[in-house]
């Protein structure tokens, strides 16, 4: 953005004030997740840059952490990331075929009482999650689902639909009907239309919304907290219960690789997004 | 053709009737691909909701614990000691629950009606194995000379309705004092207030400094080049799908006293090396982890709008003589106000429910009012009063809710 040559004095130094500002606060909002990189490679023991690090030695870092956090005597993360794995997937795929048939209903425009409709499948994102998972503990021990991967999983639905609904909602909005319509004037069925037709062009929606979902279920602490039991701890809840009692640089080596893998998601997200554009016919 | 004679289509049916039909089908079927996700939500969800409105006025337990002694109160006023058969009927009631060795539930009830109530109530147990039959009136009283104080026996029948708004009394620090009237508790105990006051003072200072933050960004992102401001998106939307937990841990180790900030703030003479101010376990540490978690939901939406302004609009107003300063307020300022509205909201109720970055970096004087939910909810297992200040929460983010659904609608949400 270079400012033209007839710009005042006054006016230019706002400006690069104005670009000052912006760079303080992009660096505040990337720079705390850069800190984590180095210091899960310490070789102390401590959470703060010793100063064989300031200095570069090589004999400052080690990789002794991830080995902890792979081989460690009583490590809880093996456990925890299968657990993960497993509730997030399923979870993902539950909210991908709600979300998505929901959205297909919705976005129809022959549909009665939209707006009420999807405020209350929107809910799950909008009421306090503290909310949610005193709810959803109270259902779940009631239908004997407490401590259990099926409640979780299912809470996770509950919690990860809203997502799908927003983002294939809003590829339908640009979807052009006469499409389907051609279709079926060509003899197809509505489900051959749907998977021939429309689920290719919607599917970068589905997937990002899937994303969303699996994200948000990846990361999710405070329902399983009341869910889970001894035996479906997740990475989450691993994580907090390690930072409420001991800050270790194991949790850092996790919180690195959960870092490399939001990396992964954020890539595939943004190509995912530019396909969909371009398959919409947006020009940008 | 008169103009009058209905249009027929191929099969004899008046057009306009099989048009009907064909949209009636459409409503069906749109509503039936949406029924799948709405019952799900409605059982495991929505309802679940609403049962806890029924568990934070439940009151059934000491209801069901003394069926005979509330039987007898029916007859009694309330202004002298109760006769008799009142006498008899609490001796055989309890005689029950300390066989079946669930007294300790009433013992601890009664405590919470009548301070003391749970010593008396405990000699009492001790002792009652030795009563003969009649006269228990002057048995029990000769336990202890409590039971001939009335307040004890008005604290009994003050708990026989089955249900109770007195939950939703202290979570404002309010109770219905002996003579029924509704009363604040003493001032050094209105711990509830303080949280309700310090949970709204966080969402609001935490949504002005996303706001202030993320306003020149979300400038800069819509105004630069394509491939600057793509670049530039990344460092909003990485914190953004990065697991909470691990930006909660970096400002746990950012925030400590012998970290980085506090480094950079010896290192530049702003403290001395032994006077490290103490950032973490306190409200700075909530607000500053806090507002960095949550500025992506206010950039996101604000960037989507100010994407929508035409630079043209701004030099026209500046052609037309106005001043940077004057075009902006004018011209710029009130069109982004839709964005604006919608991270505002977001971020306010995002704020207003949050629970783990409080609990992990906020210590005693940083807990929000979701921390004491769960408090109520693990530790004191007090699930009717945790329901009740968690549907008074729900009921203040629904209203912010209505009224971003009235502003912006909820179908308007962008994600990314």
């Amino acid at each position: 953005m270079a400012l033209p040559k007839y710009t005042e004095p006054h006016y230019r130094i706002w400006h690069y004030f104005y670009l000052f500002v912006c760079g303080c606060v992009f660096f505040f909002l990337i720079a705390p997740l850069f800190v984590i990189f180095p210091l899960s490679f310490n070789a102390e023991e401590f959470l703060v840059f010793t100063d064989g690090m300031k200095r570069l030695d090589p004999d400052a870092f080690s990789t002794r952490w991830y080995k902890d956090m792979v081989y460690g005597t009583k490590n809880p993360w093996g456990l925890a990331a299968k657990n993960s794995f497993i509730i997030a997937i399923f979870a993902t795929i539950g909210s991908i075929i709600l979300g998505t048939l929901a959205a297909l209903g919705l976005s129809s425009r022959h549909m009665p009482y939209k707006g009420l409709i999807m405020a209350t499948l929107i809910s799950p994102m909008i009421v306090p999650l503290i909310i949610s998972g005193v709810a959803i503990f109270f259902f779940m021990a009631k239908v004997g689902l407490a401590a259990t991967h099926l409640g979780i999983i299912l809470a996770h639905i509950i919690l990860g639909t809203p997502f799908v609904v927003i983002t294939v909602t809003a590829t339908l909005s640009g979807f052009d009907h006469s499409i389907t319509r051609a279709a079926s004037s060509l003899g197809s069925n509505p489900f051959n239309t749907f998977m021939k037709i429309t689920l290719p062009l919607i599917l970068p929606g589905v997937i990002s919304g899937g994303l969303f979902a699996f994200v948000t279920s990846f990361d999710e602490v405070v329902v399983v907290l009341f869910l889970a039991g001894l035996d479906n701890t997740t990475i989450p809840v691993q994580m907090w219960t390690g930072l409420r009692e001991q800050l270790s640089p194991t949790i850092l080596a996790v919180a690195t690789c959960l870092i490399v893998l939001s990396i992964l998601i954020l890539v595939t997200a943004e190509l995912l997004r530019r396909r969909s554009e371009r398959l919409r016919g947006i020009n940008r | 053709m008169s103009s009058e004679q209905k249009i027929l289509s191929t099969d004899g049916i008046p057009l306009e009737e099989s048009l009907k039909q064909a949209e009636k089908k459409n409503k069906i079927k749109a509503f039936l691909l949406v029924t799948p996700l709405l019952l799900f939500l409605i059982i495991t969800y929505i309802i679940p909701i609403a049962d806890m409105f029924s568990r934070s006025i439940d009151d059934k337990m000491v209801t069901n614990m003394l069926p005979k002694t509330y039987k007898a109160m029916e007859q009694w006023d309330g202004k002298e000691l109760p006769p008799e058969e009142v006498f008899k009927a609490f001796y055989l009631d309890y005689k029950i629950l300390v066989e079946n060795k669930t007294a300790g539930k009433l013992q601890t009830q009664l405590n919470y009606e009548k301070n003391g109530f749970k010593s008396v109530l405990k000699k009492l147990a001790r002792k009652q194995k030795k009563f003969e039959e009649g006269n228990y009136k002057e048995q029990i009283m000769k336990v202890h000379k409590r039971w001939g104080n009335v307040d004890y026996w008005r604290a009994i029948k003050r708990r026989a309705p089955a249900y109770t708004y007195s939950k939703y009394l202290k979570g404002v620090d309010m109770y219905s004092n002996e003579d029924g009237k509704i009363v604040q508790v003493a001032e050094d105990r209105r711990i509830h207030r303080i949280l309700w006051s310090r949970t709204l003072e966080v969402a609001f200072f935490v949504t002005l400094f996303c706001f202030l933050m993320a306003y020149p960004i979300a400038h800069l992102l819509a105004t630069l080049p394509m491939k600057y401001s793509n670049l530039l998106m990344i460092c909003v939307l990485l914190p953004f799908w990065t697991s909470l937990l691990v930006r909660t841990a970096s400002w746990m180790i950012l925030l400590q006293q012998q970290g980085l900030v506090n480094d950079f703030f010896v290192w530049i003479g702003l403290v001395t090396d032994d006077n490290r101010p103490e950032m973490m376990y306190n409200k700075t540490g909530t607000y500053v982890a806090m507002t960095q978690i949550l500025l992506p939901f206010m950039v996101l939406p604000l960037y989507s709008v100010m994407k929508t302004i035409s630079p043209s609009l701004m030099r026209a107003g500046k052609s037309l003589g106005a001043t940077p300063g004057v075009a902006f307020f004018k011209i710029y300022f009130p069109l982004t106000i839709p964005g604006i509205g919608a991270g505002c909201l977001l971020v306010f109720i995002l704020a207003i429910g949050y629970y783990i970055t409080p609990a992990l970096v906020g210590g005693a004087s940083g807990t929000l009012i979701s921390n004491q939910i769960a408090y109520h909810m693990k530790s004191t297992l007090d699930w009717s009063f945790a329901s009740a200040m968690g549907l008074m929460l729900l009921t203040g983010v629904l209203v912010i809710y209505w009224i971003y659904n009235k502003l912006v609608g909820v179908d308007n949400i962008k994600l990314g």
